[in-house]
């Protein structure tokens, strides 16, 4: 694996191919849609349940399902080889070749055995083997590795896979897409013919049958496991099911998830071996592969990976492979799927890298019909990542300052004074030395002069107010935009309520907790729950969605992982009274405490989903509920919901994907026309403000509390 | 059902003809071998696994109309057919799907080298989905049960959806009531 620098040019190689992000962004535009299509009629979550329970319940005991699966497929006369290892694996078949002669070997799309690498070692060994699914032929031809779990191709252009082509049969082939599926046809043709031996994997294997169920478009897996006289299955562990009923779900999923189809062209279903086209009997060998599966089934953190069905839908809603692709986000499995995997299937340290590509947005766990929080696993990667290798000098450095909420404070304070020459109109639009890179693309937010924890002890509150609420502010609050901090103390009070800002609070620990240092993440988590319990107070509201998880949630979960029960109690507790703001404001009118004027003709504004209000706290509907309740008509960008990529320290580490992802984002706002964009996160509002500042874009960064603020009855 | 399976039949490229018994659905088959130009000639030949839904074909008969048609399915003969005719078992109608157990490699050969599947079945044998498909056979009983939905197909070269890649181009599917 590449060393950090290498690792970066890698990505900047990826980000300088226009092929790549422009085929695989038009892809993920087509692909919500078609997607959408597939799904019409159907109850996805109910699928999820179904695919949940058929594959989890799998997962947590794949041993026995292996041992019955071997027992009901020898029955039916295959062979099953238990493979504990890739070596064991790839010795097995290579044995059996030498046994029987085999010369020829035909393939059909299979990970398995990409994972145990058995090309090479048939090749090593002198036979000649042929890739016969057309993308995976075509990667063979030019030597790469696949990019994509279903579409391994996809990064190449028509005209590469002709140039390719005009190699393979000496002839120059014009970049015509129907001609050149001829010419796979008719090569691989006589492939089929003359093997010896077909490998397949499967998508699925029954135990109490003993089957294994095949899916394919083109056809190639039929005649792959019909023409030649041995056929061998590679098949990973986590592929067995229970029963054939629970083959349903995910045969009704998978299709509709990997290709937009109702079905795929061609199932099979295979149980024991058939006879041959010249009626002799056949022989088929199934390869069950572990590799660490029943490991992973057995460690609570990531089991549920094994219920992945490899639709690589995740991969296509993902902002940061739709910019980069496979071959930089990830390995033989590719995307956040395939860190994890990789992590287990390889090693831990050699997902080091692709696993640091994920910026946490949380759309896949929007569509995997396997319902599999990659993010959350992510996190846990990172966790035992810095355990084991510690942390980069540079961030530990600041992780200990972070820890040490007086050291940070005062340090933010003394920045505020260090950043004076840069800053001009509250931003800044490049920084020296260093620090530069920070604001290469994007202006930053000028550190407050006075932070909110300063100004909230000027603020007079109207007196004799009955109920008392907790405002926890955040680091971006408090030093960057104050401003918002005092608009929901405004708001609040004219609901007749009180607002208190407990000094003791500090950073939320999120950034700690994403780059995986628990350790400090859990100080900063017992500090906030100190800070805030004794606070006298009915509720806690945040302004910062990212903030507002971390308090409901990832702060518990933080100090049950770090081994701190009793703490994880307290902030379980403290959780339950927290909420984002327009979530609380929206509350608030609907109980008729809070009275907002619609202003007249106000113009429209576009509002941008933050990644943590719309799918960890689904609060998609409050903020434009009170955008619409003060007057304003919302009128929707192009993928309001896709991550603008802040990521938080997420920026500061790829800044290079960070910046695409953002023009993205601010193309969208711009195509609405609207001079204003309404956000509650303050997160995105520096990331999109800072965009639309460097590039001398009039648009407006408003966080919905500043909004309503103005509004009120 | 017919309806649905039809719409979701012809949604992915297969084109479904009815027929009120076998008699009319044969002359459909025969007719449709002669304008694919089957002949005795390498890639031009065609292959037909008789079974019970068009009944045993008259053999001497066809020979005489059609000299590229052969009876019996071996590797070789679907290698060199252009078309081949096969009996499904059943079909499903939420997906346009034929299914088939396809143990006897014979009933499996034509529909996977040829150009073009002619794909016979009873309107009688159709389930609502896989679901009450896969309820009602037992695999154990059945080495290789096939499913076909639509004909062979691929989007590997810049997603552009390509009809016949290693199996047939042209799926008929030829449905017979009675
Ligand atoms: S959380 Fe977002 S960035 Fe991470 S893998 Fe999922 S979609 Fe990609
Ligand atoms: S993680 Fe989910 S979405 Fe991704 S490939 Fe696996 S099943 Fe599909």
């Amino acid at each position: 694996m590449a060393d950090r620098t290498g690792f970066h040019e890698h990505i900047a190689e990826a980000l300088q191919n226009p092929n790549l992000a422009g085929a695989l962004g038009r892809f993920s535009e087509a692909y919500a849609i078609s997607r959408a299509k597939a799904y019409e009629g159907i109850d996805f979550e109910k699928l999820r349940d179904q695919i949940v329970e058929a594959k989890g319940n799998a997962a947590g005991k794949l041993d026995v399902l292996a041992g019955r699966f071997e027992a009901e497929a020898t029955r039916a006369g295959a062979r099953v080889f238990r493979a504990g290892s890739p070596e064991e694996a790839r010795d097995y078949i290579l044995r059996l070749c030498r046994d029987r002669g085999v010369k020829r070997v035909v393939k059909s799309k299979s990970m398995a055995t990409e994972e145990i690498h058995l090309n090479q070692a048939l090749e090593k060994e002198g036979m000649r083997v042929k890739e016969t699914d057309l993308g995976e032929w075509i990667i063979q031809l030019a030597g790469q590795r696949p990019s994509h779990m279903v579409m391994p191709a996809i990064h190449m252009t028509k005209e590469e896979v002709a140039a390719i082509f005009s190699k393979e049969v000496k002839e120059r082939l014009a970049a015509d897409i129907p001609r050149l599926v001829a010419v796979a046809r008719q090569e691989l043709r006589e492939e089929f013919l003359q093997a010896d031996l077909g490998i397949s994997g499967a998508n699925l294997a029954v135990a109490e049958t003993g089957s294994l169920v095949i899916l394919t478009n083109e056809g190639n897996a039929r005649l792959v496991t019909t023409l030649p006289r041995i056929h061998v299955a590679v098949v990973g562990v986590e592929k067995l099911v229970e029963r054939m009923a629970d083959v349903v779900p995910v045969v009704r999923a998978l299709p509709r998830s990997a290709t937009s189809q109702l079905l795929t062209s061609y199932l099979s279903v295979l149980t024991g071996p058939a006879p041959g086209p010249e009626g002799e009997q056949k022989e088929l060998h199934v390869v069950l592969l572990d590799n660490r599966r029943t490991a992973m089934g057995a460690d609570p953190r990531f089991a549920q990976a094994l219920r992945c069905i490899r639709c690589a839908s995740c991969l296509n809603v993902c902002p940061v492979f739709r910019l980069v692709g496979g071959h930089v986000f990830g390995d033989v499995y590719t995307g956040g799927i395939g860190a994890i995997l990789t992590a287990w299937f390889d090693a831990l340290e050699a997902s080091e890298h692709i696993q640091g590509l994920c910026i946490q947005c949380g759309n896949c766990t929007q569509v995997c019909p396997a319902r599999i929080d990659i993010p959350e696993m992510v996190v846990e990667l990172r966790r035992r990542l810095a355990k084991e290798q510690g942390q980069p000098l540079l961030q530990k450095g600041i992780f200990r300052i972070v820890n040490d909420r007086r050291l940070f404070h005062s340090m933010l304070r003394a920045a505020s004074l260090a950043q004076k020459p840069f800053a001009r109109d509250g931003m800044i639009r490049h920084l020296p030395f260093f620090l530069s890179g920070l604001a290469e693309f994007r202006s930053l937010p000028a550190i407050a002069r006075r932070p909110f924890r300063d100004r909230f002890r000027e603020i007079e509150q109207p007196r004799g107010l009955s109920e008392k609420v907790a405002f926890y502010a955040g680091c971006l609050v408090d030093f960057a935009y104050p401003g918002t901090g005092e608009a929901v103390v405004k708001v609040l009070n004219r609901a007749g309520i009180e607002v208190v800002f407990p000094e003791a609070q500090t950073c939320c620990g999120a950034p700690a907790r994403y780059a995986g240092s628990f350790a400090v993440a859990a100080q900063n988590a017992r500090d906030n729950v100190a800070a805030l319990e004794g606070a006298g107070a009915s509720a806690v509201v945040s302004a910062c969605p990212t903030c507002t998880v971390a308090l409901t949630r990832e702060m518990a979960e933080t100090l049950e992982a770090e081994g701190e029960h009793e703490w994880a109690v307290r902030a379980r507790k403290l959780g339950e009274k927290v909420v984002d703001f327009s979530t609380l404001v929206k509350r608030l009118v609907d109980q008729g405490r809070l009275r907002l004027v619609p202003g007249e003709g106000l113009p429209a504004v576009t509002y941008h989903d933050s990644c943590h209000l719309k799918r960890t706290l689904r609060a998609e509907k409050p903020p434009r509920q009170l955008l619409q309740a003060v007057g304003h008509e919302v009128k929707e960008m192009f993928e309001s919901d896709m991550c603008c990529g802040m990521g938080g320290s997420y920026s500061l580490k790829f800044p290079e994907i960070s910046k695409p992802i953002l023009t993205r984002k601010l193309e969208s706002i711009r195509k609405t026309g609207c001079g204003t964009v309404a956000l509650d996160c303050p997160g995105c509002a520096m990331q999109i403000q800072g965009g639309l500042h460097k590039a001398g874009d009039a648009v407006q960064v408003r966080h919905l509390a500043e909004i309503v603020a103005e509004r009120l009855a | 059902m017919f309806e649905q399976f039809q719409a979701r039949a012809q949604a992915v490229s297969a084109e479904v003809h009815r027929f009120a018994g076998a008699g009319p659905a044969l002359d459909f088959v025969v007719h449709t071998l002669l304008a694919e130009g089957v002949a005795p000639e390498p890639g031009r030949r065609a292959v037909w696994c008789p079974g019970p839904i068009l009944g045993p074909p008259e053999p001497e008969r066809l020979a005489r109309e059609l000299p590229g048609l052969t009876f019996e399915v071996t590797r070789a003969a679907a290698a060199e057919s252009k078309v081949g005719v096969s009996e499904l078992d059943w079909a499903i109608a939420d997906t346009g799907t034929l299914a088939q157990d396809a143990t006897d490699p014979r009933r499996r050969l034509p529909s996977m080298l040829t150009e073009t599947h002619l794909a016979v079945f009873r309107t009688a044998s159709l389930v609502p989905d896989l679901a009450t498909l896969l309820a009602r056979v037992d695999p154990r009983r059945m080495r290789y049960l096939t499913c076909i939905t639509g004909p062979s197909r691929t989007a590997d070269i810049e997603r552009v959806l390509t009809i016949g890649v290693h199996g047939p181009r042209r799926l008929l599917v030829v449905a017979v009531d009675a």
